[in-house]
């Protein structure tokens, strides 16, 4: 099994507009925290994980745990761009009895686990881990975190475990867009120093442009970076990225744009 | 119950490799004997239990079993989101056990009172209760729960409990499995570490006769089935070492609700909220609750 090898910037491009759209249609939150994530999230799904979508349960595909499950339209689109269920599907998001609900949800072909309460996905990522190494299986598990959910402890409960059982085989991606629900993570509840942090912990931790395709891929594809170690890449990232008003906007975790806002946002993005 | 519980998951895992048991750094001198056979499906998940529930979780969502354990209400209350969201909801094969339920540790305080597990445990869809009476029934839940794998909750009491069934007996949720013979229109059906306290009613002179019944398996799914089980009684006495709000008593009494053609009176006996907040030795504590059937006093528990 391998990687899709696919233009991780294009794939990112359609998955902001079908994340627009969808967002727009539904009356929905958080574009911001959707739009901050679809490089890395595009370059996983694109270039880095080894996946089938025509068998998205395929027993050696690499796993993927949207930890912040609100920002889900991101996967969705990623997902049905990447072929694991049809673009049309997409119109569901939101609606009444829709799989594709507004926290990620695993009914929808190719989504491992669903959430929507933070400080889950890391505990059973590192359990996905637990149970690949305890069963030989080389395939890796990522999750991505946002920045606020590590006020959660239970996800300091599993960087203990993960990096006592030296589970290397396990990678958490933290989306730093430094903006949490309310106000800043400075303003909020401090993380920093969090680099630091997760080293002291026992992660090998690197940091990086979450918007550089680029340097995404090379860190991603070469986890772990240290025999024994569990990766952590922190990744700066722009809440709202791509869109200019929605750039770095408390109110865009939980505005959904008027018919308006959506030409000029589909403008932008068909612009870059 | 403990030893039960190690001695049967240990032939269980022999027979399945998918069996794990992950620990709360709880368990010395019971889990030796499964860590030392199979060291490759053991974890001591160290005091954390959150990351516990999630963890296993995530492996049963890779094929295995798996098996939480701890003392009290860590297993559950402290990490009752995981046990809701994560396990439950994935329908995902994890047993929760917990040791020490009802007033097992009643000297240890409030904390380690686990006399409102049921109530969490049964509003929780997809989530199956095992709370076995005797040794004999921790065998038989153990037995349903591998070969039914699912979302579970095992309650257990500690160690030394007498056998009160002859053999392993043949279980299934919601079924009332009798226990001794006698007026088929008048029960007592205990749930749990209620059974022992059930066969003390039975002595009492106004409950003489009743046939006796044990609930080891119940859940949400199984309620509205239990109407047909109620139709064929007038009065049924419900026994357990659990506060009434949320507990057993109550789970018959809405059963009992959906039908209001029923004739059977139900009536729950369990315990009285004055044993939050005291310590003393379980029985102690039951008697204080109510839960002895001489000195249960008449306001609070029926005659």
């Amino acid at each position: 099994m391998d990687s899709l090898h696919m233009d991780s910037r294009d794939l990112a491009r359609r998955t902001r507009l079908q994340a627009l759209h969808m967002v727009y249609r539904a009356k929905a939150s958080h574009i911001g925290s959707a739009l901050s994530i679809c490089d890395i999230v595009a370059v996983l799904y694109g270039r880095v994980m080894r996946l089938d979508p025509a068998d998205p349960v395929a027993p050696a595909r690499d796993r993927f745990i949207l930890s912040k499950g609100h920002a889900c339209v991101a996967v969705y689109a990623a997902l049905a761009e990447t072929g694991f269920f049809p673009r049309r599907d997409l119109l569901n998001y939101g609606q009444d009895h829709s799989i594709l609900m507004n926290h990620i949800s695993d009914r929808v072909a190719g989504v491992e686990f669903s959430t929507g309460s933070l400080g889950h996905g890391l505990p059973f990522g590192t359990g996905k881990a637990l149970a690949a190494r305890r069963m030989n299986k080389c395939w890796r598990t990522f999750v991505l975190l946002s920045d606020g959910e590590l006020g959660e402890g239970s996800n300091w409960e599993a960087m203990m475990f993960a990096a006592h059982h030296q589970l290397d085989n396990l990678v958490a991606i933290v989306d730093y867009n430094k903006l949490q629900s309310l106000a800043t993570i400075d303003e909020t509840l401090r993380v920093e120093p969090l680099a630091d942090k997760a080293r002291a912990f026992g992660w090998m931790v690197r940091e990086v442009d979450g918007h550089n395709h680029a340097a995404l891929s090379e860190l991603l594809s070469h986890a772990p970076w240290d025999v024994g170690k569990p990766s952590f890449l922190i990744a700066h990232t722009t809440k709202g990225k791509g869109v200019s008003f929605m750039e770095n906007s408390v109110a865009w975790h939980y505005k959904s744009p008027s018919a308006e806002q959506l030409a000029q946002a589909v403008e932008e993005l068909s612009r870059a | 119950m403990r030893n039960a519980f190690i001695q049967e998951l240990i032939v269980l895992a022999r027979q399945h490799p998918q069996i794990a048991l992950i620990v709360g750094d709880l368990g010395y001198s019971v889990i030796e004997p499964f860590a030392d056979e199979f060291p490759d499906r053991f974890i001591n998940a160290g005091v954390a239990e959150q990351n516990m529930t999630g963890l296993a979780a995530g492996m049963a969502s890779e094929g295995y079993h798996v098996f939480t354990y701890s003392i009290a209400n860590f297993p559950t209350f402290r990490c009752a989101e995981q046990i809701r969201n994560d396990v439950a909801y994935h329908r995902l094969p994890v047993t929760v056990v917990s040791v020490g339920g009802g007033l097992a540790y009643g000297a240890l305080g409030y904390s380690h009172h686990a006399v409102q597990d049921y109530a969490l445990m049964r509003i929780l869809p997809n989530l199956l209760i095992a709370a076995p009476g005797d040794p004999m029934e921790v065998r038989a839940c153990m037995r349903y729960l591998v070969e039914h794998p699912g979302p579970s909750y095992l309650r257990l009491g500690k160690a030394g409990e007498p056998n009160l069934h002859p053999q392993v007996p043949d279980v299934a949720p919601g079924r009332w499995l009798r226990v001794s013979d006698g007026d088929e229109r008048r029960a007592l059906l205990s749930t749990g570490a209620g059974l022992q306290i059930a066969i003390d009613w039975l002595t009492k002179d106004e409950h003489a006769g009743r046939v006796l019944y044990s609930m080891p398996l119940w859940s949400m799914a199984d309620k509205p089935a239990q109407v047909a089980a109620l139709r064929k009684r007038t009065d049924v006495l419900t026994i357990e070492d659990h506060l009434q709000d949320g507990g057993f008593g109550s789970w018959m009494l809405e059963a009992r609700a959906m039908d209001p053609t029923l004739e059977c009176v139900v009536r729950p006996i369990a315990l009285s909220p004055e044993v939050c907040g005291t310590v003393a030795s379980q029985a102690t504590l039951n008697r204080l609750g109510g839960l002895h059937p001489r000195a249960a006093s008449a306001a609070r528990t029926p005659t």
